[in-house]
């Protein structure tokens, strides 16, 4: 347990933390997943990788965590309403910090979109492998990631940053 | 419904909607192979590969800005498995488990000491069975049913039909309710049956022996004295 916790803690940790985006409350969920996993070690099939297993178990406890405290989730009015005080669209342009930008706007959308862009491009996982973690079919994790870069894509250009697409 | 509809429409073709699993390295052999094709055939799906290479060198550094939990989860996390009550022991028992387990316990020296003493263990139950056999000279086949030798009760003496299976001498036996007491005897061929467990008239062992001469897995059957 020690070496699977090691080896996978940090990468759950952050998968969870974008999600409910409390760090104590990722914490607290990251010794649930990981003591659910000692319950239930005998039912990992191998059919799967590991962290694929500990990132579904992970989802199914930050979502069960946010139904609780449903005032932890910000909407996706709310985040669109969320005025960036440090800079206007021209001063960020000026700096060229396209890259922060673009962090920036990873963190105002939805939980759904944002977990589903840290599945494909931070946590390397498959088509079917998204499909296994959040329990949606493949052709929808399709969807679900070109809209969750749509709405990426609008973010920018409300910041000033025109891609041409979409 | 209509939003639907519209959302559907303005969905790209699949070849596209693989982009960010292609930056991320995660697509099958084939459909990677299609996605570099449509890429050098297609400049504006070119440019748009280079934003998601882009959004996923982002995602990534903003998941590393993250940092790592504190030594608390880890804390928590084993203080949790500590107060677990015990875990019940397996119904089940798996010897190639268990097996590997033992044997995995020894150290590599151990082991050799262990096979050693068990070969040699192995070569001398041989040597002692060997001697046994050829001592009492017993190295042919014998007759399995041969239960006793010895006791009260009535006696035969027979000689099997060689054409005679095991089968057919079993059925014989069962049927005549007899057993096999000594025999064969050394030369003749010649078994002991017990045919009765008490001393029976001589009209009573004549009636046993003419029903057993009928049968064609035994030669003339005798009466005999106990062995």
């Amino acid at each position: 347990m020690q070496v699977l916790f090691a080896r996978h803690h940090v990468r759950v940790f952050r998968f969870v933390l974008r999600l409910v985006r409390q760090q104590a409350t990722a914490e607290d969920l990251i010794s649930e997943v990981f003591l659910d996993v000692w319950r239930q070690a005998g039912r990992f099939e191998g059919r799967s990788a590991v962290s694929t297993w500990l990132l579904a178990i992970a989802r199914f406890k930050a979502l069960s965590a946010l139904r609780r405290k449903p005032e932890q989730e910000l909407d996706e009015e709310t985040a669109e309403a969320i005025e960036d005080t440090s800079d206007t669209p021209d001063v960020t342009l000026a700096k060229k910090e396209t890259g922060e930008v673009i962090k920036q706007c990873l963190t105002l959308l939805t939980a759904e979109h944002r977990e589903i862009i840290d599945l494909v491009y931070y946590h390397e996982k498959s088509v079917d492998e998204v499909a296994e973690i959040v329990g949606i079919p493949e052709a929808t994790v399709k969807t679900r990631m070109f809209y969750a870069r749509k709405k990426l894509a609008e973010l920018l250009k409300a910041r000033g940053i025109e891609r041409g697409w979409p | 419904m209509n939003a639907k509809i519209n959302e559907a429409q303005e969905l790209p073709e699949d070849v596209e909607l693989l982009l960010p699993w292609h930056a991320a390295g995660t697509l099958n052999r084939r459909d990677a192979a299609r996605v570099e094709q449509a890429l050098a055939n297609d400049n504006e799906l070119a440019a748009r590969y280079e934003m998601v290479r882009e959004e996923l060198g982002e995602a990534i550094r903003l998941n590393e800005t993250l940092g790592a939990p504190s030594a608390r989860a880890m804390e928590q996390l084993f203080a949790k498995i500590d107060a677990e009550p015990a875990r019940k022991p397996k119904l089940s028992f798996n010897l190639t488990a268990w097996l590997t387990d033992f044997v995995t316990g020894f150290s590599p020296r151990t082991l050799a000491y262990g096979a050693t003493a068990a070969a040699f263990a192995i070569v001398l139950q041989a040597g002692i069975l060997a001697g046994v056999f050829v001592k009492e000279g017993t190295l042919g086949p014998t007759l399995a049913s041969v239960t006793e030798n010895s006791g009260e009760g009535s006696f035969v003496l027979i000689r099997f039909n060689p054409q005679a299976s095991a089968a057919d001498i079993t059925k014989f036996l069962d049927d005549h309710n007899a057993s096999v007491v000594a025999g064969p005897s050394a030369g003749a061929g010649m078994f002991t049956l017990r045919v009765a467990p008490t001393k029976l008239s001589k009209d009573e062992l004549s009636a046993v022996i003419k029903k057993m001469a009928g049968n064609p897995v035994v030669g003339l059957p005798l009466p005999t004295a106990r062995p």
